[in-house]
């Protein structure tokens, strides 16, 4: 068996101690950030780039990844306890998960999400060891035109399964890819848009992009909120152990949470973030006469999102390891820090680095049970960390944010760069801009730039080439069929209203 | 022409003008053929689409009707100033005076953001901080930071 010896040799380059150092090491700080609100992976995986100059490619790669999923974790533990969710993806556990906790069952909200996130975890592994090998067989028939054809449905897709409106997230896209152009063109030498300053014929960094945008566009964000206050059920925490009857209402919703989150991360677009809208929507139209309904502590509507979040997050490893097309952010940032390591994100990594990517994958297996671990035993600690207030931590992520960005290159440009970022970031927040599809454009941009000039190259400036040859054709259809199908009214309603929800 | 939506309307016309800004710059570059596209090509290409794009944006703002105005509110320009000039100075100021004193001033001046501002809390924020970067960035992952103000070396 294939998939056997294959995880094998992942488990055996997991189960060294520095990986698994680092394993652990992502997984706490995930944790951590998951807990704190006002920070995401997004912000801490770009803080975190300069630091893996000095690592491993494998150990550095497991320390992101362990900080994405482990987010997911931590993310959940603030939306139980004080109805602020830590994590985007966790915003739908915060209806029923708070309500459990106000009616004392916030120890049976945890164990429930800890466990349906660790159990689809589990399968999030398995599909990934499963599923990357063919895959990887169909990326390599790939031409430049089927790239450009795949990149196009993947930032399409993107924005399509989003929340907001379709025509500024396609533009944000192209804001992106057009901010990717600043810089020294491969083929003619031509410096382009770097108005005579030197560090812009390099381009602008992603990191710079990523925090300024993400990491300050967001404090600023937050501290022109007005403060809330916040009720934080600490002390009753009490019996983690969740009843006979909670697991009997909680599997069934695991089952579906797991295996709609699966699907939904392997999409473009999709992670996270998007299998946990969807699985709770589905809860509620699947669990039909829950004990208690749904929004007031229904722990169906803990264990579905929840799985389906971590299983989401586990999958949208897929499309980044075999195809080298981040499906959102975080693997923008992680084809980012491959990069930095040398490594070519693509369909080779399997064969070029058997190592690192096998043993990425059974890392996240073995980090999953770290976090099961770190969080319910250890609840107490990060409940601690909720009472650090917000006027102490907001100078610290801004302070790690530029030791960051100026330690990346040991430029002080790159901070101003980051400023700049700063205040564009908050001006799209103002103007409910997405800021995600920007990123994934700016990442994607120079392959696609690439990629289109050698497939014209090669049909001697015929652009039949992208729909003449059938993959290419098939990929661009399913973008344009994501699109209309989008557009339609009645379907157009329903994003809108499964999106506003709650 | 009333305005329907402003928030559209702005984000509209910033993706124009920028598009517009990005199509200008791209005539610098040289153009190619279809069959050798030169380095103007691609960007030239999407600004294009972008500036299609956001006037379609723009339009739709003008004309929809959104439920409230879809109003931009309030802008902080407190939080946004502050953080802003915090970042710019510990870039400006990091490589002559060092960690040292660079990270209790970032410390200080992003204070000033918060609702709350107490000397006292910001001081010992300030001296944590300041060691634990020390501690993280220099001694443990051995980045090169200069730590010590340049007039002192």
């Amino acid at each position: 068996m294939d998939l056997l010896n294959n995880l094998a040799l992942g488990f055996g380059v997991a189960f060294t101690w520095v990986n698994l150092l680092y394993a652990f090491f992502g997984c706490v700080l995930g944790t951590l950030i998951g807990v704190l609100p006002g920070i995401g992976p997004v912000a801490t995986i770009a803080m975190l780039l300069p630091s893996i100059y000095a690592l491993d490619a494998t150990p550095a790669l497991i320390m992101l990844a362990g900080i994405y999923y482990g987010a997911q974790y931590g993310g959940s533990t603030t939306a139980i306890l004080i109805n602020v969710p830590g994590e985007s993806s966790s915003v739908v556990t915060a209806i029923d998960g708070y309500q459990m906790a106000r009616q004392g069952r916030a120890g049976a909200a945890l164990a429930v999400a800890g466990l349906g996130s660790f159990f689809a975890g589990c399968v999030g592994t398995i599909i990934i060891a499963a599923f990357a090998p063919p895959l990887t067989e169909l990326a390599f028939k790939f031409g430049p035109a089927e790239y450009f054809s795949l990149m196009v449905l993947g930032l399409i897709g993107a924005v399509v399964l989003a929340s907001g409106s379709l025509l500024k997230a396609i533009s944000m896209i192209i804001l992106g890819l057009l901010l990717a152009q600043i810089n020294t063109d491969v083929i003619s030498g031509t410096a382009r848009y770097s108005f005579d300053i030197p560090e812009l014929t390099d381009g602008i960094g992603f990191v710079t992009i990523a925090m300024g945008v993400f990491g300050f566009g967001e404090i600023i964000a937050n501290l022109g909120q007005p403060a809330e206050s916040r009720e934080v059920f600490t002390s009753k925490v009490k019996g983690l152990w969740p009843t006979m009857q909670d697991f009997q209402d909680a599997w069934p919703a695991v089952l579906r949470g797991t295996a709609l989150g699966s699907i939904l991360g392997v999409l473009p677009g999709g992670g996270a973030l998007l299998a946990s809208f969807a699985s709770y929507t589905m809860e509620k139209k699947i669990a039909r006469n829950p004990r208690v309904p749904f929004g007031k502590g229904a722990i169906q509507g803990v264990a579905g999102p929840e799985s389906a979040n971590n299983a989401g997050a586990q999958t949208s490893f897929i499309p980044m390891l075999t195809l080298g097309i981040p499906p959102n952010a975080v693997m923008a940032l992680m084809v980012g820090a491959m990069t930095i390591k040398g490594i070519q994100p693509g369909p080779q990594v399997m064969t070029s680095n058997p190592q690192l990517f096998w043993g990425l994958i059974a890392s996240m297996w073995v980090g999953n049970l770290m976090l099961v671990i770190l969080n319910l035993p250890l609840i107490g600690i990060w409940i601690k960390l909720l009472t650090v207030p917000y006027r102490f931590l907001f100078p610290a992520i801004t302070l790690f944010c530029c030791i960051g960005v100026y330690t990346l290159n040991n430029s002080t440009f790159d901070v101003f760069m980051t400023a700049l970022f700063a205040a564009i970031g908050y001006a799209f927040y103002k103007l409910s801009c997405e800021s995600a599809p920007l990123l994934l454009g700016f990442i994607l941009g120079p392959m696609m730039e690439e990629n289109l000039r050698r497939a014209l190259l090669l049909s001697r400036g015929d652009w039949s080439t992208f729909v003449l040859r059938p993959l290419s054709a098939g990929l661009l259809a399913a973008a344009l069929l994501m699109v209309i199908v989008v557009t339609l009214p009645s379907i157009k309603s329903k994003r809108e209203v499964a999106f506003s929800e709650e | 022409m009333k305005i329907k939506s402003q928030r559209d309307f702005w984000s509209g016309l910033m993706f124009v003008l920028i598009g517009a800004g990005f199509a200008i710059g791209a005539t610098n570059y040289s153009m190619g053929t279809s069959a050798r596209p030169g380095a103007g090509y691609f960007p030239l290409m999407l600004s294009v689409i972008m500036a299609i794009l956001g006037a379609i944006v723009l339009f739709k703002s003008l004309t929809i009707e959104s439920a409230d105005g879809d109003p931009i509110g309030s802008i902080a320009w407190k939080p946004l100033l502050i953080i802003v000039a915090a970042i710019v100075i510990f870039g400006l100021t990091l490589e002559r005076l060092g960690m040292i004193i660079t990270v209790p001033l970032l410390i200080v001046i992003s204070s000033l953001a918060g609702d709350e501002f107490k000397w006292r809390g910001v001081i010992i924020n300030a001296i944590v901080l300041t060691v634990g970067s020390w501690a993280v960035f220099v001694w443990g992952l051995k980045l090169t930071i200069p730590l010590w103000p340049r007039f002192l070396q």
